[in-house]
């Protein structure tokens, strides 16, 4: 009652309480405002500046017969091979382990210690260093057969390519429901035949989608392979012969002073960062939908 | 009739309840065994990686020993090798990254996370943002060359005879491949670990804080700050180290940006060299033996300081879960 009298009398009290913010508030919201939306504005200006300049220097150059010439013709045919062969080597070493593994986490040792030790090295496997994992293939390939290889640099790939595919396996696993698991226990099947006809099967795409995520990732890797893979001008001679793959072509020939030698340098950026977004953009989009879901 | 059936089932070998002897038992033996075969690969990976980088500095370290840290002088002829300027190349490059990264990437992960716009264009700013890590680093790093510098050069010109007083801009005439400019490339490089996570950190905060400061008479920016960002303190700080440890390893775009040479200089427009560079320009070049031993020294170097920081994050983002449970 006495307060009704108070604001009465009192006219600050009321312009206060009836008056929107305070002046300095309504500044600090719009200044940070401001800030927040021109700051997001400043991190997307990159990636359509990098898009935008790829696509108007490389597209003027791109040739069909580029895919079948060698670099040294100007044409990046045996990039492309090398890119593909690394990525397969990659992929034939890092695919089963990392489905096994992601299977291990998610179905045999949700919570346990070895589960959670196994968890931990993997995402510590996730930060380390690219240009680390072309010291480790160098000591393990390169050192013993004596020479720079596809081998070498397919095998620094797959451990690039494996801590992606183990969590992108778990996750995946983790989203089919336990009564699916349990439904085919009741039936009487066994561990195997409950993970791999059931579980993995209803998990394929969700696989897939990592699977390919890692193979987007290891694509456009350039530091390892530098000195495990090595590059090559013309046609590789075999798997144990050093070999030129797209990034390191970017790489060895963007300040080559000859004109015809910068624009492959473009063009070839152009085909590798197609590939790469065209895959990362439909895994990532899989991936999140099911997320959603 | 139905009974004799009966009997025959039972008695019938393959038909076991409890599957102790049966085929189906040992090949799900086998799985198991297998699959914790796998899972002990990967972790053997790790193990192997840390015992094949030190085995191959071996001869590096019983020659330098910890004194390698501190060398200044990196003369292949002579065979004298010192790490001090690539460690102060890597650290104060991705210092420069995180400085720049961390507001930025804070600033997009509000913006993709508060409902500052509608749904469907936040999911789209966030997924852009995304997107960036997926562009391989050789091609940000001759985007960077290209159109990057020069836009850029003109203003660290200006910056370098402005304030030529400021220890940190004294350089006479900078070119475009510096220290700054490796610095910024690698804040792109890193946005989106930081805004991802940031993001999640603030989806993750109940949306009941929220409500309680705003119906105290909070304003957006004022619950931001005073609730949002506090209680999600942790799990941003360990943002900006996976972030860190990002900047550390990166090594294509800073090869091309950052000037390669090996120097210890205040300016920030002087060039530079970092760890990861100096092994991509020499390691396929190098004699074995002490060369190719310094290389894997450096090498281990860096692998202890991402696994340094990494496992902080880790360890960070554990202690965070567990807490709020």
């Amino acid at each position: 009652m006495s307060g009704y009298i108070q604001s009465e009398t009192d006219e600050s009290l009321v312009t206060e309480l009836c008056s929107p913010l305070p002046t300095e508030r309504v500044i600090f919201t719009y200044a940070m405002n401001a800030i927040a939306f021109g700051f997001t504005g400043l991190a997307l200006i990159p990636l359509l500046s990098i898009l935008w300049e790829i696509f108007i220097r490389g597209i003027s150059g791109l040739k069909s017969e580029m895919f079948v010439k060698a670099v040294i013709d100007n044409g990046f045919g045996n990039a492309i091979l090398g890119t593909i062969i690394m990525v397969i080597i990659g992929s034939i070493l890092s695919i089963p382990t990392g489905i096994m593994t992601g299977i291990f986490l998610a179905e045999f040792g949700q919570s346990n210690t070895i589960a959670s030790l196994v968890r931990f090295i993997t995402s510590i496997l996730t930060g380390v260093p690219s240009i680390v994992v072309g010291v480790f293939a160098y000591g393990v390939i390169v050192l013993v057969t004596k020479g720079f290889s596809a081998i070498a640099g397919g095998f620094a790939l797959a451990v690039i390519m494996l801590p992606v595919i183990i969590l992108t396996t778990e996750e995946s696993l983790k989203l089919i429901p336990t009564s699916q698991r349990l439904a085919s226990a009741a039936l009487g099947g066994t561990r195997f035949q409950t993970t791999f006809r059931i579980v993995v099967t209803t998990a394929i795409p969700g696989i897939t989608t990592g699977i390919l995520l890692a193979v987007a990732r290891a694509a456009g890797e350039t530091a390892p392979l530098i000195f495990t893979a090595l590059f090559s001008l013309d046609w590789s001679e075999g798997l144990l012969s050093p070999t030129a793959s797209l990034p390191v072509l970017i790489f060895n020939l963007y300040n080559d002073p000859d004109p015809e030698k910068s624009q492959l340098v473009w063009t070839t950026s152009i085909v590798l960062l197609g590939l790469i977004l065209c895959v990362s953009i439909i895994s990532r989009l899989v991936i999140r939908q099911r997320r959603i879901k | 009739m139905a009974n004799s059936s009966d009997d025959s089932n039972l008695g019938d070998e393959s038909f076991n309840l409890t599957g102790v002897s049966g085929a189906n038992f040992w090949f799900d033996q086998g799985f198991t065994r297998l699959v914790y075969f796998f899972a002990v690969i990967t972790v053997a990976v790790l193990f192997l990686m840390s015992w094949v980088i030190f085995s191959e500095a071996l001869p590096a370290i019983k020659q330098f020993g910890l004194g390698f840290l501190w060398g200044k002088d990196w003369d292949t002829g002579n065979q004298i090798f010192g790490a001090l300027p690539y460690i102060y190349g890597t650290l104060v490059s991705s210092a420069i990254a995180i400085l720049f990264a961390v507001p930025v990437g804070m600033a997009v992960a509000l913006v993709t996370s508060e409902n500052f716009l509608p749904t469907s264009l936040r999911t789209i700013v966030a997924f852009v943002v995304e997107l960036i890590a997926a562009i391989p680093s050789v091609i940000i790093g001759l985007w960077a060359i290209f159109v990057f510098i020069p836009v850029l050069e003109p203003l660290q010109k200006w910056l370098a005879n402005t304030f030529k007083w400021i220890p940190l801009f004294n350089t006479e005439d900078p070119s475009g491949t510096n220290m700054l400019t490796a610095g910024v490339i690698l804040a792109i490089m890193i946005l989106p670990t930081m805004a991802a996570i940031s993001r999640d950190v603030l989806m993750a905060i109940p949306k009941e804080l929220r409500s309680a400061s705003m119906a105290l008479g909070g304003t957006r920016w004022e619950t931001i700050f005073r609730v949002l960002l506090p209680s999600g303190f942790s799990g941003i700080v360990s943002a900006a180290m996976l972030a860190l440890g990002r900047a550390l390893g990166e090594t294509m775009a800073v090869t091309m940006l950052i000037g390669n040479s090996a120097q210890i200089s205040a300016s920030l427009l002087d060039p530079a060299y970092t760890i990861p560079s100096v092994l991509a320009n020499e390691f396929a070049e190098a004699e074995p033996g002490l060369h190719i031993g310094a290389l894997s020294y450096l090498g281990l170097i860096l692998f202890g300081l991402t696994l340094a920081v990494n496992i902080g994050a880790v360890l960070l983002v554990k202690w965070v879960g567990r807490k709020n449970k």
